[in-house]
């Protein structure tokens, strides 16, 4: 008997790689964060999609959507570096996938 | 194009939950069927098992490393919980029971994970040769492993109360507080007495897959007060209503990240996804407790009257709201009370407002029993299989899960202390009621199932 495909599913689940990612940086506004940035994401190959920036709560707050799909390097890789760039420029930043966000926030 | 689908806010509630209020995984815990294990060589079937185990999990903790950075979200725990061994024991005796139990911590050992469930018997009804051997076995096994859980269903609605295992069980617990008791009888914090068990149930030390289950599940637990928490303190003084209103959506969303996780975990994995437990988990952490919750309802301390009805609004609430968000719910699935694991509820014990009486009625309301309470060293065994058999006529003729794990702290008395370390916490001893039930346990038998139990 010739084995049936696996049914699709439409319920939530992140791919192994590819994917969109959002990047969040939260602290102080000073000079050559968005470029600091951009440049780990440009030397990654990560492509970006939209960039938004607003005081939240007191905090200010960049939130950045990009596009894993072309990446030279791993997520751990990419996160790691983002976090050493934040930690250079005395922000925080924090990578995660879309998914999570659409999970939580949207039915 | 404006490709940004989410609004600043909404992304730092998420981070915020992670950052400030503890959200994250309590557990994933993949159950794995030992039902292909079995053999006539007990060396046979301890090499099936370990092999099983170790082909089955191996990736689980870098699978879980990756997604846990992935989304931001810690998982805290992996585990594993495999089929009651009782099941698989075939003619074992009590000492290939204990090579057996050996075996599964050497095979949680090599995957890393650490607790693995199943070390189990379901005995309700009556015991098989195998299940007197694995009860026999249980004080031993605890003692002489770190990572083994043990669990014994001692009722269920349908089959009434074996108050003869419930009797076994009272001395088995002090026999395990005994030979445990240089460590604060910590192998009693690795044994669970039940009362219509589940078979997909991810949280330990209670977890174990069931007969009914697939080869292979990946089941998911949610955690969250301290998420719950903040959501209540934030609305103020509202009604009931509203106030069910937010811990339902809290706990949607809380239920939909425990879900997106299981089902990245279970697809890279390459296992089916099982299910997702909605039980709040609290951790000793401060803010992380649902004893907190529940004074943010309006009580001086959790323990005090209203305790109850508090605690049955929140139980309800969350699974309203989570089983909307997932397709597949499971496990025990409510509030749990643990004493020793919730700051709330460590602080209203040592200040004498919550007594093992009032956890009792509570268990009544929320899932899912009379969980990490330290008791006298003293404490007789009849008096614990008593504790057992009260706990166990609730589910029963409540058609619901109950389970007992009391830790009867030897050398220990009303005051002192017990440290576990880590999540199973700390907690001071309580007392118990000194009268004796000992003529009760003494009866043996079998409770008649209850008329619940005749619903064809």
């Amino acid at each position: 008997m010739p084995k049936k495909p696996p049914k699709k599913t439409a319920l939530p689940c992140a791919p192994q790689m590819g994917g969109r990612a959002i990047i969040t940086i939260i602290g102080s506004d000073r000079v050559g964060i968005i470029a600091g940035i951009a440049g780990v994401l440009a030397e990654a190959n990560v492509n970006i999609l939209d960039i938004s920036q607003s005081v939240i709560r007191e905090f200010f707050t960049m939130i950045m959507m990009v596009d894993l799909a072309g990446s030279a390097i791993s997520f751990h890789e990419l996160s790691g570096r983002l976090a050493g760039k934040g930690a250079e420029l005395a922000v925080r930043v924090e990578i995660q996938r879309e998914e999570i966000f659409k999970a939580m926030h949207r039915v | 194009m404006r490709q940004l689908t989410f609004s600043g806010e909404e992304i730092l509630e998420t981070i915020n939950m992670v950052r400030t209020e503890q959200l994250d995984i309590r557990t994933v815990t993949v159950g794995i069927s030992l039902l292909d294990c079995v053999s006539d060589s007990c060396d046979r079937l301890c090499r099936n098992v370990y092999a099983k185990v170790e082909r089955t999990a191996r990736d689980l903790r870098r699978v879980s490393a990756e997604i846990s950075q992935e989304f931001g979200l810690p998982i805290i725990n992996n585990r594993i919980a495999v089929t009651p061994i009782s099941l698989i024991a075939g003619r074992s005796d009590r000492q290939d029971l204990l090579r057996i139990a050996a075996t599964l911590d050497r095979a949680a050992h090599a995957v890393n994970v650490d607790f693995i469930g199943g070390f189990s018997a379901q005995v309700e009804k009556g015991m098989t040769a195998a299940d007197a051997s694995l009860l026999a076995a249980i004080p031993e096994a605890l003692a002489a492993t770190r990572r083994v859980c043990a669990s014994v269903n001692v009722g269920s609605t349908r089959a009434g109360l074996n108050m003869d295992a419930i009797a076994e069980m009272g001395r088995i617990i002090k026999r395990t507080g005994e030979l445990t008791g240089a460590e604060s009888s910590i192998g009693c914090a690795k044994l669970v007495v039940f009362c219509n068990a589940v078979e997909d149930n991810p949280f330990m030390a209670g977890a174990f897959h069931g007969p009914s289950e697939a080869e292979c599940a990946v089941n998911v637990g949610v955690s969250g007060p301290g998420v719950v928490l903040r959501a209540i303190k934030a609305a103020g003084d509202v009604d009931f209503g509203t106030l069910a209103s937010i811990v339902r959506r809290t706990a949607f969303k809380i239920t939909r990240a425990g879900e997106l996780v299981g089902r990245t975990a279970a697809a890279r994995l390459g296992l089916p996804f099982g299910i997702v437990d909605l039980s709040l988990a609290p951790t000793p952490a401060e803010g992380d407790s649902v004893a907190r919750i529940l004074e943010e309802i309006g009580l001086d301390s959790v323990g005090a009257h209203g305790s109850t009805a508090a605690l049955a609004l929140l139980n309800d609430a969350v699974k309203k709201g989570g089983a909307m968000a997932s397709s597949h719910v499971g496990g025990l699935s409510g509030a749990f009370i643990p004493l020793s694991e919730d700051a709330g509820m460590i602080e209203a014990a040592e200040k004498g407002f919550v007594t093992i009486d009032k956890l009792e009625a509570m268990t009544a309301v929320c899932s899912v029993g009379l969980d990490m309470i330290a008791v006298p060293g003293d404490t007789p065994a009849e008096t614990i299989a008593a504790i057992i058999a009260d706990e166990a006529a609730i589910g029963m003729i409540n058609k619901k899960t109950t389970a007992v794990r009391l830790i009867p702290a030897v050398g220990k008395g009303i005051g002192d202390w017990v440290d576990f370390g880590g999540l199973l916490g700390r907690a001071p001893v309580i007392p118990v009621n000194r009268r004796s039930s000992g003529r009760l346990i003494a009866r043996g038998g079998r409770i008649p199932s209850p008329l619940q139990a005749l619903i064809n």
